[in-house]
């Protein structure tokens, strides 16, 4: 089985955000959230660099730690996923979590938050595959149909790459090794431990 | 000229013009924008992470707090809720049954040395146990449901199920975030109601010194309505108390400044580990409240049972707010005397 990862290959973002537009469209994604976003760092400056993040789906995943129902569960391709039915709205991953990943419905008190909502790698939920309970809580399941998540795919610049850590990994340094730089694998050594050094 | 000949001309110098822009343009390009050397990277960022622990830059999505991109430390607080956190509640109930059970081994139960005189006094009025319920009973479903949030996940759930786990903690969320209010009336009722007793004065002293007569039988130091270990409590619950109620707040309104102080995400972290700690700490303090007030001493109870406790309860173990009780009485109109107001 394959580790999936994503990484961003920042010094090709143009920042045109499709990555986040086809993420929402493809899973029908509620008003205020955004499983995935492209973050620009010293914006405006010399070297300016863009991000597309969203959950890393990382090696012991923190929120997976702290959770106080164990909903999150990890799958044999190494994504991290989560049960909405198990979800107590609690917050914790969202405190657990380095990348701002998880994120609620709604900004109530008492903690009226609703079931949390992150990426799934485009692999849905605990539901049977390509069902429609499983499309309406976690949207589609293109890893079941044997595709890559979309964002990934769609790319026009090729910058975020999704698939196997290794295979991902030797793109990256083929890549860095012929234009001679690299912003580094944004986000590698916080949910993996360790990044790629060229 | 026909228009023709003049869109063709157009169309010439159009091209030079571009053609001349684009070949002096390399030289340019090549003296101000060298992507290897100014381009930021992430090794770079970390190294100049300021106090707020995060790299962040611009979204264009309106949720301004999805700028922050990576932040590191949030598997800090991730390791401390799991490891310190969960360790302190574990030892605090583990240790606060351990040492009791000891204690109830070698001191046994600590009965009332002269026996029971079959004279009853007050010694809390209605008001005083309606407060002392009020935060107890509250405390209970708290601190049941906190534990819950600690501790269920490894030992509720693998016998409970998933579902059946989950709506309990669901239902648990909803009793600690409204019970919480109940609590904080009952320590705000308890604080006025006796904090006159429980300045700390000469008599603890000599209380402490001779452990409190706990260890020993027949031993009873002087004390007055609360001896040196119930101010104890008292303190601590009180400060215990305010310290859970104030972060409880800051965590039941997420994002809101409550006196101006902080409601990032950073600052909630901090509020959930204080609150995670008193936490422990309390239930072990309150479980050692909860035996000495119950089994482990023959005619406690009944202060904050029935409000009255037998006469020689009292001498041995409050002589000096016996004598209190007694010199008002003595002052105090007739038919009163029955009835001595605390």
């Amino acid at each position: 089985m394959a580790r999936m990862k994503f990484l961003c290959d920042a010094d090709r973002c143009i920042e045109c955000n499709a990555c986040v537009t086809a993420c929402k469209n493809e899973h029908e994604v509620p008003w205020g959230i955004n499983r995935r976003r492209v973050v620009t760092i010293n914006d405006g400056l010399p070297g300016e660099r863009s991000v597309s993040m969203a959950c890393m789906h990382c090696t012991d995943a923190p929120c997976a730690a702290v959770c106080p129902t164990n909903c999150f569960y990890t799958t044999d391709d190494a994504v991290v996923l989560h049960s909405k039915d198990t979800c107590i709205g609690c917050g914790y991953c969202f405190y657990a979590c380095p990348f701002g990943a998880p994120q609620y419905p709604k900004v109530g008190n008492f903690g009226t938050r609703g079931k949390m909502d992150k990426c799934t790698y485009c692999a849905g939920g605990p539901e049977a595959d390509m069902t429609q309970a499983e499309y309406v809580k976690y949207g589609s399941n293109r890893l079941a149909e044997g595709k890559l998540p979309l964002c990934a795919e769609m790319c026009s610049t090729k910058s975020l790459l999704a698939g196997d850590g290794d295979i991902i990994a030797e793109i990256y340094k083929e890549r860095v090794v012929t234009r001679g730089y690299g912003s580094g694998a944004w986000g590698w050594r916080t949910a993996y431990g360790d990044t790629i050094t060229v | 000229m026909t228009m023709r000949t003049f869109a063709t001309r157009c169309a010439a110098l159009i091209g030079l013009v571009t053609m001349l822009a684009f070949a002096a343009a390399p030289a340019v390009q090549a003296q101000q924008i060298n992507p290897t050397e100014k381009s930021v990277t992430e090794d770079m960022l970390f190294q100049q992470m300021q106090g707020d622990g995060m790299v962040s830059g611009r979204v264009s999505i309106p949720d301004e707090q999805s700028g922050g991109l990576i932040k590191p430390g949030h598997k800090g607080w991730a390791g401390t809720h799991t490891g310190t956190v969960r360790f302190l509640t574990i030892a605090a109930v583990l240790g606060a049954v351990v040492v009791l059970g000891l204690f109830y081994l070698l001191r046994g139960r600590i009965r009332v040395d002269g026996g029971m005189s079959g004279i009853r006094i007050l010694r809390f009025t209605a008001v005083e146990r309606f407060a002392h319920w009020l935060m107890a009973g509250s405390f209970v479903v708290l601190a049941l449901t906190g534990l819950n949030l600690v501790l269920g996940r490894l030992l509720v759930l693998p016998w409970l199920g998933e579902a059946a786990f989950a709506t309990l903690t669901t239902w648990g969320k909803i009793s600690h975030n409204y019970v919480a209010w109940a609590f904080m009336l009952g320590l705000v009722m308890s604080f006025v109601v006796w904090i006159s007793h429980n300045i700390p004065d000469k008599v603890d002293a000599e209380w402490i010194k001779q452990g409190g007569g706990l260890l020993k039988k027949g031993v009873h130091p002087p004390a007055k309505k609360f001896n040196a270990g119930q101010k104890v409590i008292f303190w601590s619950v009180t400060l215990g108390g305010a310290a859970l109620s104030f972060t409880g707040v800051m965590l039941l309104f997420p994002g809101v400044e409550i006196l101006g102080l902080g409601a990032t995400q950073a600052d909630w972290q901090l509020y959930q580990l204080i609150h995670g700690i008193v936490a422990a700490v309390l239930s072990f303090i309150i479980i050692a409240h909860v035996y000495i007030g119950s089994v482990g001493m023959e005619g406690a109870f009944d202060a904050m049972g029935s409000g009255e406790v037998d006469l020689n309860w009292a001498k041995e173990h409050h002589s000096l707010w016996v004598d209190e009780v007694e010199e008002r009485a003595k002052t105090a109109p007739a038919g009163k005397a029955t009835l001595p107001a605390e």
